[in-house]
């Protein structure tokens, strides 16, 4: 834990010259080759024509909790999806893996933002290969600021869970699929905000995973980290093969499970 | 920080304003209203904070009894809060024995310094100290930047040596100010202050007019407050922001309008499947017009409004 958050440290250290300025297109170049490097550094993503595309506003009203809308070509054999955000002091929002059971056509969640940015979306095939996209978003503060409404009532509501099914999904559903959205409360402290009275950041608790089966078939698993918002909302489409289990660890390791046999709350 | 993170920071809950008013120091001239005898409101600009009106953005002011003297949020920065101390003392050489906290917002506290030689005692809601403890250093450094880089200028709160957590009466000398806490509306620290001998009621940002609402609270929880609030025997109000006051319970008409609106349209856009993503151009439209700051926030208090309502049990 405590090289972790020395790594976010670094990383917050490094990214502050970043913030400063609106739109310096070379830096904004040289910091997504950086990170191409440390996250895919073996592989060759290709401009993604129609393969993966990314929604997100233009602008955010709220930076600490920004929609994103990730759509994928149906035809592609999809193994995973990284979604990043390149200015935040942890760039990795998530790895998405995909199991028999998703049917990953669109994927939407909610991000923080901490400083204007590119983000990226990034698609690996089952057959190895590998496409990207990009968009720029104008949001600031969605790391440091403080972003809990309600203390009480965040830890008091702290791992229950929400499954809603989504009646228009996606374009391009195969026969049979359903599309869901998951929510989760939680309040994803990501350790940027300081508490003056006793001079130490709020420890960071944040989803670390979450894993979601149809049956016995995984739909997902989702490898997350400190820049998705506070109560995570994600959407999927899958086969339904049975209830739907979630299973959520956060970076205590405390553990939420929830079967749902339809729409229902947990 | 960086400049552009600290200025958003503001932005959040004070913002920057659209344009720079006129006159160089803008509370300055603005003259205290006795709303009712020994009750004395400084009303804040309609504006976000700016360099030139010294966050002076909210309506903050103070209470005289036989005794002493109240003081009902002391302002927005350190010169606010000066500011309020010299016309406080203008007015009266009575000692200033309690500083009032309606909430934790920083447009309300941070003239606190000012008031540190009075040693008052600092009344504020349970949760105040530890939501400062979140908030306090982001609001100081994102005030700092927009007043010119010194934090100094910001100002700071005094800590409460008070904390109520339901109802606590404060005794000026023949005058009786009932203090009383609520649960997350406004925000998850509001309180507001009655005067029974003059039938006022201090709502602090419980009560916004011609301002549009800022939620950081608890939307369904500010409107039971408020109904709570227009239960009270009160003939008056002094709202967080807007006029130096309203009659009551009248005046908390348009607020009530604003907030029964939001959940109205978010709710509708829950049942019809819609996403977060269209909340924020869509919820509340049919007040643009009504309210100054619409633009700023009413985007983002939709976004909140979502995010809460999607959590209630289908109807």
């Amino acid at each position: 834990m405590t090289s972790r958050l020395f790594a976010l440290a670094l990383l917050l250290v490094l990214a502050l010259p970043l913030q400063g300025r609106a739109e310096d297109q070379t830096a904004d170049a040289a910091r997504w080759q950086d990170l191409r490097q440390i996250l895919f550094a073996n592989h060759t993503l290709a401009p993604a024509k129609g393969q993966i595309a990314l929604e997100a506003p233009d602008r955010a009203m709220d930076a600490a909790l920004v929609p994103v809308t990730v759509t994928l070509d149906p035809g592609l054999p999809l193994k995973a999806l990284y979604l990043v955000v390149d200015n935040n002091p942890a760039p990795l929002v998530g790895t998405f893996h995909f199991g028999p059971a998703a049917v990953p056509v669109q994927v939407k969640t909610r991000v923080r933002v901490d400083a204007y940015t590119h983000m990226h979306a990034v698609a690996e095939t089952t057959d190895g290969r590998w496409f990207v996209t990009d968009r720029y978003v104008k949001a600031a503060g969605g790391c440091s600021a403080p972003a809990t409404k309600d203390a009480a009532l965040a830890m008091e509501r702290l791992g229950q869970m929400r499954l809603k099914t989504v009646a228009e999904g996606p374009t391009g559903l195969p026969k049979g699929a359903v599309t869901a959205q998951l929510l989760i409360s939680h309040p994803n402290y990501n350790g940027m905000q300081m508490d003056q009275v006793t001079r130490n950041y709020t420890p960071a608790r944040f989803v670390r995973d979450v894993t979601v089966k149809s049956g016995d078939t995984l739909v997902f698993q989702l490898e997350a980290d400190i820049s998705l918002s506070e109560d995570p909302a994600i959407t999927f489409s899958y086969q339904p093969k049975g209830p739907l289990s979630v299973t959520v660890r956060d970076s205590t390791d405390a553990t939420f499970s929830h079967v749902f046999q339809g729409d229902d709350k947990g | 920080m960086a400049r552009r993170t600290l200025i958003r920071a503001v932005l959040f809950l004070c913002g920057v304003a659209a344009a720079p008013p006129l006159v160089s120091s803008w509370a300055a001239d603005v003259s205290l209203v006795q709303v009712a005898p020994g009750i004395y409101v400084r009303p804040g600009a309609v504006e976000d904070a700016t360099a030139a009106n010294d966050d002076a953005i909210a309506n903050i002011g103070f209470i005289v009894g036989r005794d002493a003297v109240a003081v009902i949020d002391p302002g927005g920065a350190a010169a606010d809060g000066a500011r309020l101390r010299a016309r406080i003392t203008a007015i009266t050489a009575l000692p200033i024995r309690y500083l009032i906290y309606t909430h934790v917002h920083p447009d309300h506290v941070l003239g606190a310094v000012a008031f540190a030689a009075d040693h008052p005692v600092v009344v504020a809601h349970a949760r105040f100290a530890a939501a400062w403890g979140e908030r306090g250093a982001y609001y100081r450094l994102g005030l700092a930047r927009i007043l010119g880089g010194d934090p100094a200028q910001a100002g700071d709160a005094l800590p409460p040596t008070q904390a109520v957590d339901t109802t606590v009466d404060i005794d000026l000398g023949g005058r009786m100010l009932h203090v009383a806490a609520y649960g997350a509306a406004h925000t998850d620290s509001d309180l507001t202050v009655y005067d029974d001998q003059t039938r006022t009621l201090w709502a602090g940002d419980l009560l916004f007019q011609d301002r549009i609402p800022a939620l950081d609270g608890s939307l369904t929880g500010w409107l039971t407050v408020l109904g709570q609030l227009k239960a009270l025997p009160a003939v008056r109000v002094v709202p967080g922001h807007g006029p130096a006051q309203l009659p009551w319970p009248a005046g908390a008409a348009d607020e009530e309008r604003y907030l029964t609106t939001l959940v109205r349209d978010v709710r509708a856009l829950l049942k019809r499947g819609g996403d977060i993503d269209a909340a924020a151009t869509t919820v509340a439209q049919s007040e643009k017009g009504r309210w100054k700051l619409f633009d700023a926030y009413n985007g983002r208090n939709a976004i909140t409004a979502f995010k809460q309502l999607e959590w209630e049990d289908p109807p």
